[in-house]
């Protein structure tokens, strides 16, 4: 996209200079750095319960986030108001930060080529109404006919388009439109008066709208959270100690994030708090798990152009065959520890401070076949699902909930369990991986990471893998 | 800003919609982080945003706009009532009933303008202060997540067609600091914190920095202990985290969904006779304090639980009318879509016996101070989180455990709370003392 052509030049009026005279202000203290984030974001969602649309909203917000950097330090301000006496202003208060002459090398700024991952000619958020909001009860109709027992639906489709320019007083300059959508399900189920379980499902990404319509139907996301919650009706108590995890794939994906890839976020390695600090080079799991993190992967939820500092995203090896390879580096880690950018730097909006976060991040596929793994276990637990994770990522103990998971006794899935969490400890857990299914399986979109109270939308994947000792925290 | 927020509802009225709700936002945030002694960031900023409900007969939109200018203005009318075309009608939707609306009349305490004029130096100071007190406590203590100094105030402007309209100001400071231990192999980290509407109101800085040295040093060397069933302390710090299951659990959205394993047992004995929760977002200075909600009815306060009996669900308008009942008083919003349900000072009333006595009187058990993870069901109860803390053995804390879980079902847990203890203080708006639970299953080696 050429700047000229970008909202901001045409709705907001902003020319190159004036971004540069911003950068200048920005620096009239002195500092090594300067970067510019402007973010004009729509964002949309319609919700349904008791098959009636009962809330939908739209919205628009705008603003410019303004850091300087000196040294270790880090100056920040931002404004949600673009005149020129508000940008300068926020400019100056960023600023604050250096205290000496001001850096006048400056360079024209050049509008950079990035990638081109998600090609969308026109934005759900930019589609009509009458449309979205079929997407909704078409889900709330199809969850309710999949099983007579299924009594609760409640579906939820929320969009957002997100205009992005980056100016950095390296001259960097770049632009990126941002959809995305996401559509999620829930559905309660209830037999003979019995206690109601609850299945979710979800998925979207960077995409049209025709994703929903012919490829992740609302059919298919709807089915999935009806079959999750007919299939924990007849759940027993979970086990609880240490034993043989199966994980599907997926969306268990996420021992990936929580397990390691926070614990390599190059933040908590530049200041050595990480149970992965110092540990580059060393073996941290089996030699069957390769762990990547792309954020290149065209239309994924968790994959950006270029990422919020203006960097073109990659695809990085985190552990190779078990040896820890790299950390996720944003631009003042990278600098501080004289390491290459990994397009890592991501933050939640203009109002922001960015840190080096995940993409998509997941394990490569092995040899085995998904069935001959469940069939070498002779008692263990399946995990098909999970909620949402944590780490620690100084002691590296990390948890995540399984929502589905069945026992397996000599080889065979037999009864669904109760909700359970899984926990251990990230430089240890995937030493245990045995085995590496030839199944890998990107999750469906549905992934948000929250770190230091920012959120930013991820994705995830793993094969069935198999871990030969895990503690699950259930109560039998 | 309130007149530009009834402005805005007359707007929406002219432009068709039958009732309105107009919120207003404006804040401004500082922070300050330093890290090992020195200066790591600053952070200023200010920010403002508006949104906006209608209700076109029984048809909802909502909208929100950072743009103040006039067409900015135009176009969030524009879309709420856009809106409209594609939501069902609701019987159950609508504003509150008109004798419903008010608010609290007198200081509530949320303002401080003292927070406004504090110097950038003194809180970088505050920081470094609380930094250092940690770093010095111990030489196991070698490193530093930083510590931070963040103020806020902000206004809250709310108006709607019925004729209600009201406004409040706050402000709060906090401190915080995350030292990192070490001893061998074993590295732990743990944060400790003070908030308050006005500066004068914060713990001492060197408090801060010695009690989050202490709670990371005790986490040093922890071991992972056997699968067992044991009685279970939770220190207040866990203990909160029940009380925000508890809440989610008599969230009224979640029990006319049935969403809920409270859900139909109004009148009935959930909890053991020692387990008394109230909600009260009248209490001067406190977090969960406002003179109104966010539909414009008078905050209050709400016996939830009894003496072991539920007492009553929490509930805005709409959750109320699917239940029959009447507000509570507990609508909570951003800016847009339909109020949801939030609390205001939300806590178990505190019992006599301190957490040492209650320890004392545990054989073989768990001390939990820290919870991790989403593995709460409130739908059915199940309960089963990552667990981190100390060992009891014969009354006395004796090591650190950790890489363990903890699980049973909420249900049985709030029947075997056996002791509350005498500890509750509030660092926020919700708030539980040291409680004892008779039997829970420990998940480790």
């Amino acid at each position: 996209m050429q700047f000229s052509d970008s909202i901001f030049a045409s709705r907001f009026h902003l020319a190159k200079q004036d971004l540069e005279g911003y950068l200048g202000e920005a620096l009239s203290q002195g500092g090594d750095y300067a970067d510019l984030y402007f973010e004009y974001l729509l964002t949309s969602s319609i919700s349904i319960d008791e098959s009636m649309v009962k809330s939908a909203a739209q919205g628009v917000s705008v603003g410019v986030g303004i850091r300087v950097i000196s040294g270790e330090r880090t100056g920040y301000a931002y404004s949600d108001d673009l005149s020129p006496e508000k940008i300068r202003k926020a400019a100056r208060v960023a600023a604050h930060i250096a205290a000496g002459p001001a850096k006048v090398d400056r360079m024209g700024l050049n509008a950079q080529k990035g990638h081109n991952l998600y090609p969308v000619l026109t934005a759900p958020t930019e589609t009509a109404f009458a449309d979205r909001v079929e997407l909704v009860k078409r889900a709330d109709r199809a969850a309710r006919a999949f099983d007579s027992r299924i009594f609760q639906v409640q579906a939820a489709y929320a969009d957002n388009l997100r205009h992005v320019m980056v100016a950095t007083s390296e001259g960097v300059l770049t632009l990126d439109r941002q959809p995305l959508a996401r559509l999620s399900v829930s559905a309660l189920a209830r037999q003979n008066g019995g206690p109601p379980q609850r299945g979710h499902a979800g998925g979207g990404g960077r995409v049209e709208l025709d994703f929903f319509l012919n490829e992740h139907t609302p059919e298919h996301f709807a089915g999935e959270a009806a079959r999750e919650a007919i299939a924990m009706l007849d759940a027993v108590e979970a086990p609880a100690g240490e034993m043989t995890v199966v994980l599907g794939p997926g969306w268990p994906g996420i021992l990936l994030h929580e397990a390691v890839g926070h614990g390599l976020e190059a933040d908590f390695n530049r200041k050595g708090v990480s149970a992965f600090s110092g540990r580059i080079g060393q073996k941290v799991a089996s030699e069957l798990c390769t762990v990547i993190d792309d954020g290149t992967i065209g239309s994924r939820r968790g994959s950006l152009n270029v990422d919020d500092e203006g960097q073109p995203t990659r695809r990085n090896v985190l552990i190779e065959k078990g040896v820890l390879r790299g950390y996720l580096q944003d631009r003042l880690s990278s600098t501080l520890l004289k390491a290459e950018s990994t397009g890592s730097g991501r933050r939640e909006s203009y109002a922001h401070i960015p840190m080096p976060r995940m993409t998509n991040t997941f394990m490569l596929a092995g040899e085995s076949d998904p069935e001959e793994i469940i069939r070498s276990v002779p008692k263990g637990l399946y995990c098909a699902n999970f909620g949402g994770g944590q780490v620690d990522i100084t002691s590296g103990n990390f948890v995540f909930s399984a929502s589905e998971s069945y026992l397996i006794e000599d080889g065979k899935l037999t009864r669904p369990v109760r909700n359970a969490t899984l926990i251990g400890n990230g430089p240890e857990a995937l030493k245990y991986v045995s085995m590496v299914g030839n199944d890998l399986k990107l999750d469906e979109g549905i992934g948000t990471c929250g770190k230091e109270g920012q959120s930013v939308p991820v994705g995830v994947g793993i094969p069935t893998i198999k871990i030969d000792k895990m503690t699950v925290g259930g109560t039998a | 800003m309130l007149e530009l927020a009834q402005e805005i509802v007359q707007r929406a009225l002219a432009s068709g919609a039958t009732d309105a709700e107009c919120t207003i936002a404006e804040g401004e945030e500082f922070s300050a982080a330093v890290r090992m002694r020195e200066l790591e960031s600053l952070k200023e900023a200010g920010s403002r945003a508006m949104g906006l409900r209608i209700l076109r007969g029984k048809n909802t939109g909502s909208s929100y706009t950072s743009d103040f200018s006039r067409e900015g203005v135009e176009h969030l009318v524009r879309s709420a009532i856009e809106l409209a075309d594609i939501t069902t009608e609701d019987p159950h939707a609508g504003l509150p009933d008109p004798d419903e609306f008010g608010l609290i009349d007198g200081d509530l305490g949320l303002f401080s303008a003292d927070v406004e004029s504090l110097a950038t130096e003194l809180k970088i100071a505050t920081a470094k202060r609380a930094e250092e007190a940690s770093l010095s406590a111990d030489p196991r203590i070698f490193n530093s997540e930083g510590a931070s100094f963040d103020n806020h105030v902000g206004s809250h402007y709310f108006a709607n067609s019925r004729g209600f309209a009201g406004q409040y100001r706050s402000s709060y400071c906090s401190l915080s600091t995350v030292p990192v231990a070490k001893d061998g192999e074993s590295m732990e980290r743990d944060y400790w914190y003070t908030m308050a509407r006005d500066f004068a109101g914060l713990e001492a800085a060197d408090e801060v920095g010695r009690i989050a040295a202490s709670r990371a040093l005790r986490r040093l060397n922890a071991r992972k202990v056997e699968t067992q069933k044991v009685p279970i302390i939770f220190d207040p710090n866990a203990a909160r985290t029940l009380l925000d299951n508890l809440f989610d659990a008599v969230h009224g959205m979640a029990i006319y969904r049935h969403e809920s394993f409270l859900a139909g047992k109004l009148g009935e004995k959930v909890a053991s006779d020692t387990v008394t929760v109230i909600d009260d977002a009248t209490i001067p200075g406190l977090f969960g304090t406002s003179p109104f909600d966010d539909e414009g009815v008078p905050s209050r306060r709400t016996v939830v639980i009894e003496r072991g009996v539920l007492k009553s669900y929490l509930m805005n308008t709409y959750a109320a009318r699917k239940l029959g009942m009447k507000t509570t008083g507990n609508a909570s919003r951003g800016l847009t879509g339909n109020a949801g349900i939030g609390h205001g000072n939300f806590y178990l009333e505190q019992g006599v016996q301190t957490p040492e006595q209650l320890i004392a009187g545990v054989a073989n058990g768990f001390y939990v101070t820290e919870l991790m993870g989403f593995g709460v069901n409130v739908v059915t109860g199940d309960y089963s989180r990552g667990a981190a803390g100390l060992w009891i053995r014969d009354g006395e804390l004796a090591f650190a455990v950790s890489e363990v879980t903890v699980a049973g079902n909420l249900k049985d847990m709030l029947e075997n709370i056996e002791a509350v203890g005498s500890d509750l203080k509030f660092r926020g708006s919700i708030a539980a003392p040291t409680l004892k639970i008779g039997e829970m299953t420990v998940g480790g080696k």
